[in-house]
């Protein structure tokens, strides 16, 4: 199965907005980067592809360490993606568990889950 | 034979393990439906003729299976140059007796957190229950066309996103039992609070409940909630006397099913022999003490506050009002309920205008007894609060 990741940013502190990215400490900032590579040298991860309906979407975001897992696209925060993965992964869970990996997620984002149609 | 349970319950029983089975063979929720489908066609016609076998499970598994390898064999024929199946299906005989109970890994698929939770209740009363979309949709209040586009949009979503069919990995099972348990309790609920004549959904949900317990018997959430559903259900038939609600004391308790009470206290003891103490666990506890011949007021006030503090909900606060009004005096129930910010939950108001009432506060209480009927629109509710108004008379 093939999962495109999209990373939708909300509040979370990026480099790019430098007033939100100072509220981290140096710790986390680093941590941020680190995670971020770490994901990014997940085997299975590359980018682009086509994208399923909407309505298979997967919504995860991590509050208090905690997975939380809802359907559909994250609607309130429309516009602000800020990138994206592909994930070659067995099964949902395995995506859900390299989305909850993903920083944005449990700094106020979001990741989207979705299955990239195959022909 | 005199005991032979007739065809449409052995289909109900075995529907969930039969589906179950299949879709773990074929990997396919659809094509698995269609062949269980033809299964039970099959014993339809065979076994009023010939008797129910005496592994009627696996003789449906079995039957169910054939069918489908012939379905993919016809449709490879037809479609062979599309190479729609790549994959072979196993065609190894099978000894009958050794089909996987595959029920867990079905209802932790149905139940999965990535599924709306009106998705999972429906998928999980269409395969482990068997109910049809039509059942469902008249149980739930919907159009028969919503909720079939509820189901294949469900389906649809398992198979294009890959949701696992599988127990789920240890690191992630409490959070998604808790989402199974969640599911089977909203169906009770369905079938239990409104009225007595949706009591087809509190059995199906008993029915799952048994089956989790089989299937699961080292959770002790599991024994909670079943306990929880048994002990509430034994006082279905006391709940309504007339189309009129009967309140917990004023029950004939002859009505109570007393098998169901010491069933329901079975699967307690179990749960507590396991130290469980989750919240399915507390509250079948209050039901039990709920059940006894007088009641331990400071035991259920003392069982709330260990629930609310598990839950954190206003709701469970209320509840544990009432007890504390019974053991250290209405003033301090009260007190408890004019803390809470329920002000749109109208049992707050029902149970507030009883504490007042209690207290000789008549005008007070006559004006939360009206708050509560406007937010009523459960007709035997709305009686049963006229008639406290009617006895709280005038000034």
């Amino acid at each position: 199965m093939k999962y495109m990741l999209l990373i939708h940013q909300a509040d979370a502190p990026t480099p790019r907005s430098p007033e939100a990215w100072a509220t981290l400490s140096e710790a986390e900032q680093q941590a941020v980067y680190s995670d971020y590579q770490a994901v990014n040298e997940t085997p299975g991860v590359t980018p682009g592809m086509q994208l399923d309906d909407p309505a298979t979407a997967t919504t995860v975001r991590v509050q208090d360490g905690k997975t939380l897992t809802t359907d559909g696209p994250f609607v309130e925060i429309k516009e602000s993606i800020g990138g994206y993965l592909l994930f070659e992964a067995d099964d949902l869970d395995a995506a859900i568990d390299l989305a909850s990996r993903v920083p944005a997620a449990r700094l106020g984002g979001a990741v989207e889950v979705r299955p990239i149609v195959e022909w | 034979m005199v005991d032979e349970p007739p065809l449409e319950q052995v289909f109900r029983q075995r529907w969930g393990y039969v589906l179950a089975s299949l879709i773990g063979f074929l990997g396919d929720v659809d094509l698995a439906e269609e062949a269980a489908q033809d299964a039970f066609a099959v014993a339809t016609e065979r076994w009023p003729r010939d008797g129910v076998p005496t592994n009627p499970g696996t003789r449906l598994v079995s039957t169910a299976r054939n069918r489908a390898i012939d379905r993919i064999r016809r449709e490879r024929t037809f479609a062979a140059k599309a190479q729609l199946l790549a994959a072979e299906p196993h065609e190894e005989p099978m000894a009958p007796t050794t089909f996987p109970d595959e029920r867990l890994e079905l209802i932790f698929m149905c139940c999965h957190p990535a599924l709306s939770v009106e998705s999972q209740v429906a998928l999980t009363l269409r395969t482990l229950g068997g109910l049809t979309t039509d059942e469902i949709a008249r149980a739930f209040v919907v159009p028969e066309p919503t909720m079939s586009q509820r189901l294949t949009r469900a389906k649809r979503k398992i198979a294009a996103a890959a949701i696992p069919f599988r127990v789920p990995p240890d690191h992630l099972l409490p959070d998604r039992l808790v989402a199974v348990l969640a599911v089977v309790y909203l169906v009770f609920n369905e079938g239990y609070s409104a009225s007595p004549t949706r009591g087809d959904l509190a059995d199906e949900a008993i029915r799952l409940g048994r089956a989790l317990a089989e299937l699961m018997p080292d959770e002790s959430e599991v024994h909670g909630l079943l306990a929880l559903m048994l002990l509430l259900d034994a006082r279905r038939d006391a709940r309504f006397d007339d189309g009129e609600i009967v309140l917990l004391a004023d029950q004939d308790r002859s009505l109570w099913d007393a098998t169901q009470i010491a069933q329901g206290r079975a699967a307690l003891d179990r749960a507590l022999a396991m130290h469980g103490h989750g919240p399915y666990v507390v509250q079948a506890a209050i039901a039990s003490l709920h059940a006894d011949e007088s009641r331990d007021w400071a035991e259920i006030a003392a069982l709330y506050h260990e629930l609310s503090r598990l839950t954190d909900s206003p709701v469970v606060e209320l509840s544990r009002a009432v007890a504390v009004a019974e053991t250290e005096g209405t003033d301090a129930g009260l007190a408890i309920v004019d803390g809470l910010s329920l002000d749109n939950y109208r049992y707050m108001h029902s149970t507030r205008a009883e504490l007042l009432r209690r207290l000789g506060r008549t005008t007070e209480a006559r004006a939360a007894l009206e708050r509560a009927r406007e937010m009523t629109h459960d007709e035997p509710e709305r009686r049963l609060l006229d008639r406290k108004l009617a006895e709280l008379g005038s000034d």
